[in-house]
């Protein structure tokens, strides 16, 4: 008793997630004839370190194939590392998967938790029992998701005839029935609707104001890290190259908005010291500004200046702003070691 | 409630000390032998989970069995004429199996030896062995999906153990269908044998060959579904020991040819389901010299044949690389 909770207050409020030069090597056998095997070493992850405090809610991005799932799936303890150390609220996953399982929530965009088969409501059930939830909690719970996830009318729907986003939604609930001290969100948005993201986020929002979970979530939507996290950390090729706010992932990779304008008529390409033209189409012009930068003086100038129909601005999407912190060689080495 | 979780908790903090003590195992080359090791240390150190800690997973799993089991027990019943169908269908497919046999001793008065009865013995203790360790690890089968697909996953973050999980997954009650007929044929082979004098020992002996059985076929799916963290379709080779062990425990072991017998008996000792204690049962000696404590060893093989599955599965476990998402 003494131990456990000695351990936990240690472990708690600074590093509640804790990882320590942590890799993943996976052997990939290629056939390259008959019988002849090529076997080549993939580094998946190779040496990220990095601590979430808790009660914070962190965005984990980078392009694909960089590491992220592979990551998240160490940290529940799906993957065991082949090297470094890994603690989550002072527990090695891979070793006491069981023992975890009962204090973190999963949801993986790509596939669902839920028993496919069997109506929403029976995969709950189960889970209840499982975790062996005490019957005020579940209620609770179960009000509370019912009610902000907009799951009342699906619950007897078996999950196989769940829309994407109904199933998505279905997923979040499950995680979060055990009050979980930390959720892991694996593309928690991907292929939704707009509609549906809002009401994700919303709810993500909030759960981690009331409840103080900690929220660590991959993505490739640029918007669910603006409105969510406070934090972001970028992984390529399996490193970790950027660990901070959002607003200075922008400066760090030099990233640019882009500002669509369209004219009244076609015009040579507008020049003004706040922005480079970059492509001129007919009466409609693309200006790039840097992110770190406020649009408004942009758009101040032009509107004096120029016979204005219309405006709108595109975010940097963050392969490119990624793309762009590699190109500046900010760390030449890295690239080598791609495997 | 709170209380359970609180010793687990405890046993756990109390067992990390001892694990955090191991070096790290930094730019190791050779993680599947690193699993191996890991598993093999995890399975044989009792300290590993702390006092009783086998026994908790143990626990834990039979649980988490139940539980899930009962829920597509549940499910299966939403559908109760559909149910009944494919047992009866179950039944009756191999019920016909046994025709067969019936057929057979039209046109001859012993086989290899042995009367009807004492075939329709041997016929009832493997098949009803088999009826359950298909019943309670049957689904172990489909294991090679789940690693194909990477569904396996979502099993790893439930706080059950995967095995139980795996094997729970779709339990089916149809497949009762097989136990009952394996029963029935025990049944009508207890009330044909004359010769046998019952010793108190001997009608003991009925219930653990079965159980035993079970439990070395159950191990055997296992097994096979462990192999397919390596060889996702290796469900065959599986197939081979377990149904096809079946069909040759059926028969007496003196139709076989000896080297076939010491493969069984030694190399994979799928003897000690039926042949080996079911020839102390019948009073009959047993084609190879073997020990006569022997035919007690039953429960010892199963436990052994556990042991072995166990450890395959949790190196399986520890191989299991996920897919990319």
């Amino acid at each position: 008793m003494s131990t456990a909770d000695d351990g936990d207050a240690a472990w708690g409020a600074a590093d509640f997630i804790e990882l320590d030069g942590v890799e993943k090597v996976f052997d990939v056998r290629r056939k390259t004839g008959f019988l002849r095997r090529e076997k080549r070493q993939v580094r998946a992850v190779d040496g990220i370190s990095f601590r979430v405090p808790r009660g914070e809610m962190v965005g984990y991005i980078g392009p694909n194939g960089a590491g992220k799932s592979t990551t998240i799936k160490m940290l529940t303890g799906i993957l065991t590392p082949s090297g470094g150390r890994l603690r989550v609220a002072g527990i090695d996953p891979s070793k006491e998967r069981t023992r975890l399982a009962q204090r973190i929530g999963v949801v993986f965009g790509q596939r669902t938790t839920l028993w496919w088969d069997l109506p929403l409501k029976d995969s709950y059930r189960l889970m209840r029992r499982m975790y062996r939830i005490p019957d005020d909690r579940y209620a609770a719970n179960m009000a509370r998701c019912t009610e902000l996830l907009d799951l009342g009318e699906l619950l007897d729907v078996p999950v196989r005839q769940l829309s994407l986003g109904q199933r998505m939604r279905g997923d979040i609930a499950a995680a979060l029935l055990h009050d979980p001290e930390v959720l892991y969100l694996d593309e928690p948005t991907i292929g939704l609707d707009v509609v549906s993201k809002s009401k994700v986020r919303e709810f993500l929002r909030d759960l981690n104001a009331e409840r103080g979970t900690t929220v660590l979530l991959t993505t490739h939507d640029l918007t669910d890290i603006e409105q969510l996290c406070k934090r972001v950390m970028v992984i390529d090729h399996g490193r970790l190259v950027y660990d901070g706010a959002l607003a200075g992932l922008h400066e760090v990779g030099e990233s640019e908005r882009t500002l669509v304008v369209d004219l009244e008529r076609e015009l040579p390409p507008i020049r003004t010291p706040l922005a480079r033209n970059v492509k001129v189409e007919g009466p409609r012009q693309w200006l790039a500004f840097p992110a770190s930068v406020s649009a408004a003086p942009l758009v101040a100038e032009l509107a004096s200046a120029y016979p204005l129909l219309d405006l709108s601005v595109r975010e940097p999407d963050i392969e490119a702003v990624i793309a762009k912190m590699y190109a500046g060689g900010a760390d030449a080495g890295t690239g080598a070691r791609i495997g | 409630m709170a209380e359970a979780r609180k010793r687990v908790d405890e046993a756990g903090s109390g067992a990390r000390g001892v694990r955090e003590g191991r070096p790290a195992t930094e730019g190791d080359r050779r993680p599947v032998r690193e699993d191996a090791h890991r598993a093999a240390e995890d399975l044989l150190s009792v300290r590993d989970r702390g006092p009783g800690g086998r026994l908790r997973l143990a626990r834990d799993g039979f649980r988490a069995y139940g539980l899930i089991a009962a829920m597509w027990i549940r499910a299966t019943m939403a559908y109760r004429t559909s149910f009944v169908m494919t047992t009866l269908g179950s039944f009756a497919a191999t019920g016909l199996d046994f025709v067969a046999v019936l057929l057979m001793f039209q046109h001859v008065e012993r086989l290899g030896g042995f009367s009807l009865g004492e075939v329709a013995f041997l016929y009832g203790l493997a098949g009803a062995a088999l009826g359950l360790g298909d019943l309670a690890m049957g689904t172990m089968g489909r294991l090679g999906q789940k690693v194909r697909d990477g569904t396996l996953d979502t099993l790893l973050v439930r706080p059950a153990p995967v095995l139980a999980q795996v094997a729970a997954d779709r339990f089916a009650l149809r497949r009762l269908g097989r136990t009952t007929q394996g029963l029935a044929v025990l049944t009508y082979a207890l009330v044909q044998l004359d010769g046998v004098v019952w010793t108190p020992l001997k009608v003991l002996m009925v219930p653990v060959m079965l159980l035993s059985g079970g439990a070395i076929f159950a191990a055997v799916f296992t097994m096979g579904g462990a192999f397919q963290f390596w060889a996702q379709d290796a469900a065959e080779v599986q197939s081979a020991f377990t149904f096809g062990g079946n069909a040759l425990l059926q028969y007496p072991p003196t139709v076989f040819a000896k080297d076939l017998v010491r493969g069984v008996t030694f190399l994979v000792p799928l003897a000690f389901v039926n042949w080996i204690p079911a020839m102390y049962v019948l009073g009959r000696p047993y084609p190879l010299a073997v020990p006569e404590w022997f035919a007690f060893l039953s429960p010892v093989v199963a436990v052994g044949f556990w042991v072995v599955a166990g450890l395959l599965w949790r190196v399986g476990v520890r191989s299991y690389r996920s897919t990319g998402s």
